[in-house]
């Protein structure tokens, strides 16, 4: 944020900065919660629905049902949300820098385009983005001739990939935006041309800045993976449901199941959450 | 003037058979985008409204003596910010629906007594609301100890102070980052159509499962209307806080 | 401990007695006795870190001690059964970082302790807030906030804003030392007009020739003791310890 005047209105704290666009509260505020809170959280989650059916002195039943089912759940399911996850941020923080930097080039019509792009999808729903890629893509490709299909979770993850390329393309331009513009000027007046000023200077100095909300957003793309359920991808969600299903659908298992599946991505993301807010601290007394 | 518009979509559809905007022309699917639209709408206000409230007792307990509250309220906040919110909706509808009691209105029909709409706005605002603790105490925080001493020292009492010197102050203090929530809330509320709310995306859906020649259009209108009610909401909260701004302070 | 006679004005109106403060292991003042009459001006000075800040907070319980008593009036501050309001109306107290309501002009400053805590009527407060500013000169400036004043008018307003309360006492805590050199004069020129019209003051403060000129008495403090005390006449020519030999010749 901006420098306060010479009065002490408001403390000079790192929080100005994250209430500014940057979404890094989330990792913030997930990075300062003691360990033990995902014990109670597990504790509440699975006692609950066991004092409320141990009425009917079948307690036990759906936590057999869950246990069974749990080597399926995570390696089926839940490591193909994190196998999407993965694919989403590759492919989202390559287009979402040549976005970004797309966004501070010298040319008025690229800068005009890339920032259409970044705010079209950084302020539409993940879910109708998701929708319109899924149905607006072909199922098939033709290369040379040969078509190839190729399965909906490809399109899904180009899906996913769409946002989380806008909300880069803003980290990088913020980044590159918050070097202080004499590190421009030292380096004009040094005769570095301009894409040497950006690679040699300006980058290397921020790239580190960029780490900890890249990071951020890797979680809140994580959290976002279940949507592809939506359409029709097997993913933890689809299988959890299936499984439910396969076990006659007896109402009691509802909330081992997906009480579970929220533990599953509360125990990925907290340490994600929590390693990030110490990169956080650590690179922002460096620079 | 109307008929005219309907003409034109109707000539349209008809000419490129994957431009069919027949919400523009049939009063059916006008109606479904119509009321998709009220129940978007209802919901972003309606979670956007109880989220702040939540926002503002969770902070002002996270400020409490008792160590246990404080917990519950941390415990709170780190579980719906750490889960996917899609995961929190159907937990509530399908696992919490089922342990809620049901009514029956005819005495044939089983209703329970939260409906998929309720079940959306229970979870959405709790899920918004754990993210408004933590802005509103960042907020409350950024006023310095030494503004609060000032008005100690000259007489006003806690209360006092809280109410005239540290919520104006840390409420501008929240606002930008309020926005920043209150948007991502608004593109939230899409996800309540996993648990069948007849909100806007719903009803595309539903319009272009029937005519899949409008698949374009509902898109190209899904976009529009979200881009637009984040730009309603940007500029409003914009406007708000420029009204809010105090002169000589921040540039 | 008990309450004693009524206060009359020629007993001390401020009255330290063996005053023992301290931050958890770090001590920071260490038996302090003053004593200041009705219309007096004290300045105490002092190397930073000597606990003369800590010092006047304790005298309006922003600061508790843990031993020894500070008497207000003739009534006890460090007690439980202490009315903070009550204290508080006699106690004004300006800041070195102004501390004005950054969301409130500075007539609103001014207006906002007599509205809300003497409950007076909005239209004498005003009246009164409005002639305060003028004291101040600041009449010109009652709809602008802290925002848009230099330090030294915000420092003017805080000044007017405590006086609103009608105090017996002002507390000056280094109101100075945050300001740019060319306005701490007019800061100061109010100061001392209110030094002038009979008002009691306590000050901390760097500015020695000002302590000098408007002091009625000097108290030099260094690591928690007051170690020399007098008029400033013969505290400036003729200091007897050495560590206030040294302070005055450093800062000088």
């Amino acid at each position: 944020m901006t420098k306060p005047n010479n009065f002490a209105v408001l403390k000079p704290t790192p929080s100005s900065a994250s209430l500014q666009y940057d979404p890094m509260t989330v990792s913030r505020f997930l990075g300062t919660m003691s360990p033990w809170t995902l014990f109670a959280i597990f504790a509440v989650l699975l006692i609950w629905p066991t004092i409320a059916s141990a009425q009917s002195g079948e307690a036990v039943r759906p936590f057999n049902a869950l246990w069974r089912w749990m080597p399926f759940l995570i390696t089926k399911g839940f490591l193909f949300n994190v196998l999407i996850s993965f694919l989403c941020l590759v492919i989202g923080t390559g287009a979402g820098v040549v976005l970004g930097l797309g966004q501070i080039s010298q040319r008025r019509f690229i800068r005009a385009v890339s920032w259409l792009i970044t705010q079209l999808f950084r302020n539409s729903p993940w879910l109708v983005i998701l929708f319109i890629v899924m149905l607006a893509l072909p199922y098939e490709m033709t290369i040379f001739g040969e078509v190839y299909y190729y399965p909906a979770w490809i399109k899904a993850v180009l899906g996913l990939s769409l946002p989380v390329m806008a909300n880069i393309s803003e980290i990088v331009r913020g980044a590159i935006r918050s070097v202080p513009n004499t590190q421009w000027e030292a380096s004009e007046a040094l005769a570095f041309t301009r894409n040497q000023t950006l690679w040699r200077i300006i980058l290397p100095q921020c790239f580190k800045r960029m780490i900890p909300p890249w990071m951020n957003w890797y979680a809140i793309l994580t959290m976002a993976t279940p949507l592809v359920s939506i359409l029709g991808v097997d993913d933890v969600v689809n299988l959890t449901r299936q499984a439910i299903v396969a076990e006659n659908n007896r109402p009691e298992l509802l909330m081992p199941f997906f009480g579970f599946v929220l533990i599953l991505f509360f125990a990925y993301c907290y340490p994600i959450a929590r390693l990030t807010l110490r990169l956080e601290r650590k690179f922002a007394v460096k620079l | 003037m109307l008929d005219l518009f309907t003409e034109f979509f109707r000539e349209m559809a008809e000419n490129h058979p994957r431009w069919n905007f027949i919400f523009f022309y049939q009063g059916v699917q006008a109606e479904k985008i119509w009321l998709g639209l009220k129940y978007t709408i209802f919901l972003s206000v309606t979670c956007l409204f109880f989220s702040v409230v939540i926002g503002v007792v969770g902070a002002w307990l996270q400020g409490s003596n008792m160590r246990l509250l404080r917990s519950f309220v941390q415990g709170y906040i780190q579980l719906f910010r750490n889960t996917p919110p899609f995961v929190q909706l159907l937990f509530f509808y399908f696992a919490l629906g089922q342990l809620t009691p049901t009514y029956s209105p005819d005495g044939w029909l089983e209703v329970p007594i939260i409906s998929s709409v309720g079940w959306a706005i229970i979870s959405l605002s709790f899920f918004a609301g754990a993210f408004n603790i933590e802005i509103f105490r960042a907020g409350i925080e950024a006023v310095p100890d030494t503004t609060i001493e000032a008005s100690e020292a000259l007489g006003l009492t806690r209360l006092q102070t809280y109410i005239y010197v540290v919520l104006p102050l840390g409420f501008r203090v929240s606002l930008p980052a309020l926005n920043n929530n209150l948007v991502n809330l608004i593109k939230t509320t899409t996800q309540a159509f996993a648990i069948s709310v007849p909100e806007l995306l719903y009803q595309s859906v539903r319009i272009w499962n029937d005519y899949p020649s409008a698949q374009y259009p509902a898109m190209l209108l899904l976009f529009v209307v979200y881009v637009g009610l984040v730009g309603i909401m940007v500029f409003g909260m914009n406007r708000w806080e420029q009204k809010l701004r105090i002169p000589g302070y921040g540039n | 401990m008990t309450t004693s006679a009524p206060w009359t004005p020629d007993q001390p109106i401020v009255s330290l007695r063996d005053v023992y403060k301290s931050f958890g292991s770090l001590e920071v003042l260490k038996g302090i006795n003053i004593d200041i009459m009705k219309g007096e001006v004290i300045c105490i000075i002092g190397p930073s870190g000597s606990g003369k800040s800590t010092l006047i907070r304790c005298i309006n319980a922003l600061n508790d001690i843990q031993k020894g008593s500070i008497k207000v009036e003739g009534q006890e501050v460090h007690t439980d059964k202490l009315n903070k309001l009550e204290l508080r109306k006699k106690i004004g107290m300006v800041f070195q970082q102004y501390n004005l309501f950054p969301h409130k002009t500075a007539l609103q400053n001014v207006m906002m302790a007599p509205l809300l805590v003497l409950k007076e009527d909005k239209a004498s407060t005003e009246k009164r807030a409005r002639e305060l500013l003028a004291k101040v000169r600041l009449a010109d400036k009652e709809d602008a906030y802290p925002g848009e004043l230099s330090g030294g008018q915000q420092q003017r307003v805080a000044i007017a804003r405590s006086l609103a309360m009608q105090p017996d006492i002002m507390l000056f805590d280094e109101v100075t030392a945050a300001l740019d050199p060319e306005t701490v004069k007019e800061v100061l020129l109010t100061i001392k007009e209110l030094a002038a019209e009979g008002m009691t003051c306590i000050l901390v403060t760097h500015e020695m020739g000002f302590a000098r000129e408007v002091a009625d008495h000097i108290y030099f403090t260094d690591r928690g003791v007051i170690v020399e005390h007098g008029a400033p006449e013969t505290f400036f020519d003729n200091a007897q310890d050495e560590r206030t030999k040294l302070f005055l010749s450093q800062i000088l």
